[in-house]
């Protein structure tokens, strides 16, 4: 697999100000998730820019081999953020496409070192809040059980190293109860889920199953995708069960009522 | 548990494909979703315990893939120097572009010395050139004597999995089988009782068998060796007994010296059923010497290639030919654990056959495998000589809609359709333009709830889930209105 990336300081100080990427998930399903990610940045000290024209990072297109027009919408959503800024993103999918698929992506193009120096920049939020800006959050909720489904790209593409169960276990009043099989695929897959949906509906479900052994009331992840997923399936079976994105999450937990 | 239990029934694609409709189907198996949900969760488990230190496990995984690397990198020089001390070792050496010219020549080589039996030790690449049928037309008969092959020989099924073909199939299973296929034989369920049936049965054809057949886990160039790697003794009794023993291997399989095979095999039993060894290592050199008491009369070598030299011209899918056959990524894929390997339709099933599979057989050919992924790495991750499994299914989705990529995969192109073409280009034409995507997804959020559930593409994704429902006003929208400081 890839290397995970280093360096994550940057240029050894925290930085005042930097971009925030919203993705197309969480642009259209969403938004509070986009929206508590912004106010725990703000909260943390950094001002956030959030470049108007923001799309969709181009991942479908690129796993689905259809790089020319992957390309197309990478190229315009790169121009977003001209500084030398870190861009935040609220979804390891999509900062795994940014920070590591964009370089093969443009392999070879005559832009291709403008999108590196932009890759080199990509930070997933949760990375983010605890390499970079090393927040420490303050539980102000009742007690809760929950549980953390592992995206795979968020893990294997963009090598995430257990950030969001970092800034989970600094909340006092919250218990994390593991999955049997915190890495195995929820069966999203992006364009797998239309293309296979037999085989994403068994993943699904024993994704589902799976959280709701746990005895937790919500299950947690970094990923739009995951999320919108795994929410379908228990949804369907009237599970109790409740899905929330972890920005969302730990912005209501530590925001006074 | 059937398969949408949490959903409505399974809705019929439109037009066929082949992996989509089989993976349907057998995952409408209770029974062979149990078998194979136990079996990898247990060989997941006892892969972990071989590698407590995911540092040593890194140590051993960058050795082995630079072993396979350089040895890919030499493939032209390794194998001439293999063939020439094969011959000196007395090893007869036979080169088969294509599977019908590999079965030809060992038909020839069985031939000749008048065999008309053959016992087979196990080997994929005699699965790939579909020996045993190709002989059987020929009025040989072909017996496999891995306990498993022979499993699933009785029931005219083909391997599941490449290292343990009857992986799908529990104890009841095969007890009732048994009972019903092997002479004289009472029903039991007791495992050692019926490993003995088999034995008793394969015992007496070691002695009978006119030629016996391996396959080959690593050949040595410069001692002309060929290793096998086994935990039942059948291969060594397969290439030992009989007066003929005919090897055949794909013509990646060859690594520089002898001291390149100890990570490898070490790596290769860890990864596959978590043994720090197998029962069994065969060092096979040559035929029976002068003074010798046993081994056979003859040994001859088929080297088949099948498509191995076009993946080998490519750089990025050379990365394919390093698979050592360990077998790691089936049992570490969600896709596989719930389908089991019959659903691929392919020799090699798994993440390593959706690779290797269209390479051989034509990206078009096999367009359904190719799209067959979640993409969730976990099969590139688990690796032992670190094949980028999710990479290269990135490309050959390329090249199955490109026909203008200049490499050699076949049948690049030929997975194209119409449709899809229309449908990324409208992506990309609403995707790259602000406005245009604006005005898309404010509609989305007005009247994404009143799409109906059966409207193209959520339909697939309604059959177990709920219809998604985009929030009522989008992230951008509400950081234009409510949002604070923009760019």
């Amino acid at each position: 697999m890839r290397n995970p990336p280093g360096g994550l300081q940057v240029n050894g100080s925290k930085p005042q100000k930097v971009y925030f990427y919203g993705t197309c998930l969480v642009d259209l399903f969403f938004p509070d998730a986009g929206m508590a990610g912004i106010q725990l940045l703000r909260e943390a000290g950094v001002e956030v820019v959030f470049p108007e024209g923001q799309t969709c990072c181009g991942q479908p297109a690129f796993n689905c081999g259809y790089w020319e027009e992957a390309r197309e919408v990478a190229r315009t959503q790169v121009a977003l953020f001209p500084q030398d800024l870190p861009v935040i993103l609220p979804s390891g999918s999509c900062a795994g496409m940014m920070k590591v698929h964009y370089p093969e992506l443009f392999h070879g193009q005559p832009d291709e070192a403008k999108v590196r120096a932009f890759s080199a920049r990509v930070y997933e939020l949760t990375q983010f809040l605890v390499d970079v800006l090393d927040v420490k959050l303050k539980d102000l909720g009742e007690p809760v059980k929950v549980t953390w489904h592992s995206s795979c790209h968020a893990v294997r593409d963009l090598g995430l190293k257990g950030e969001p169960q970092a800034l989970i276990g600094q909340l006092a009043q919250v218990e994390l109860a593991p999955l049997t099989r915190e890495h195995e695929c929820c069966g999203f897959g992006g364009t797998f889920s239309v293309r296979q949906p037999e085989i994403s509906a068994a993943m699904s479900c024993d994704k589902a199953a799976d959280a709701e052994a746990t005895g937790a009331s919500v299950v947690l992840s970094t990923d739009g995708g995951c999320l919108l997923n795994v929410n379908g399936t228990l949804e369907a079976k009237n599970s109790k069960l409740k899905v929330q994105h972890v920005a969302e999450f730990l912005w209501e937990r530590t925001r006074a009522r | 548990m059937s398969p949408n239990s949490c959903g409505s029934a399974p809705v019929h694609a439109e037009t066929e494909v082949h992996f989509r409709d089989a993976a349907a189907k057998a995952l409408l198996d209770p029974q062979l979703r149990a078998n194979f949900r136990r079996a990898m969760d247990g060989l997941i488990t006892k892969r972990k315990a071989q590698f407590p230190d995911p540092r040593d496990l890194q140590d051993l995984r960058d050795l082995s893939t630079a072993i396979r690397s350089r040895s890919l990198l030499n493939l032209p020089e390794l194998l001439e120097q293999f063939e020439a001390n094969c011959t000196k070792n007395g090893i007869k050496v036979h080169w088969a572009e294509t599977c019908e010219q590999a079965n030809e020549l060992i038909l020839g080589i069985m031939q000749a010395k008048g065999a008309k039996t053959l016992v087979k030790g196990k080997s994929m690449v005699s699965e790939e050139m579909h020996l045993n049928a190709f002989l059987e037309s020929k009025g040989i008969e072909a017996l496999e004597s891995d306990l498993g092959e022979y499993i699933i020989q009785l029931d005219g099924e083909t391997p599941s999995h490449i290292i343990m073909p009857a992986i799908h199939k529990n104890k009841d299973q095969i007890a009732r089988q048994f009972s019903q296929k092997i002479k004289d034989a009472k029903y039991t369920e007791d495992v050692d009782e019926l490993t003995a049936m088999a034995r008793k049965v394969l015992r007496q054809k070691f002695l009978d068998a006119d030629a016996g057949l391996s396959g080959v886990n690593f050949a040595v160039a410069e001692t002309g060796t060929l290793c096998l790697v086994e935990n039942e003794g059948n291969g060594r009794m397969s290439t030992h007994v009989p007066p003929l023993h005919i090897a055949v291997m794909g013509l990646e399989k060859v690594v520089a010296r002898l001291e390149d095979v100890a990570p490898l095999y070490a790596i290769l039993t860890r990864s596959a059923t978590g043994q720090a060894v197998s029962t069994y290592f065969n060092l096979i050199t040559g035929p029976r010497g002068a003074g010798e008491k046993d081994g056979p009369q003859e040994v001859h070598l088929v080297i088949l290639d099948n498509g191995r030299s076009r993946i080998y011209a490519d750089p990025q899918l050379r990365a394919t030919l390093r698979c050592i056959r360990c077998g790691a990524c089936m049992n570490h894929c969600p896709v596989y654990t719930r389908v089991g390997g019959h659903a691929y339709e392919a020799v090699y099933p798994g993440p390593i056959g959706k690779i290797l599979t269209p390479q051989m057989e034509g990206v078009g050919v096999r367009h359904d495998l190719i799209h067959g992924s979640s993409l969730c790495g976990a099969c590139g991750e688990v690796c032992p000589v670190e094949i980028p499994i999710p990479e290269i299914l990135v490309r050959l989705r390329r090249e199955a809609t490109h026909e203008d990529l200049g490499s050699a995969v076949a049948g690049k192109g030929t997975g194209r359709t119409a449709t899809e073409d229309w449908a990324w280009r409208l992506w990309a034409g609403v995707t790259k333009r602000p406005t245009l995507y604006r005005i898309a997804t404010w509609f989305a959020t007005r009247f994404g709830k009143a799409l109906p559930a059966g409207a193209p593409l959520i339909k697939n994704w309604t059959q177990s889930r709920t219809k998604p429902v985009p929030a009522r006003r989008s992230l951008s929208e509400r950081m234009r209105t409510e949002g604070g400081p923009h760019a």
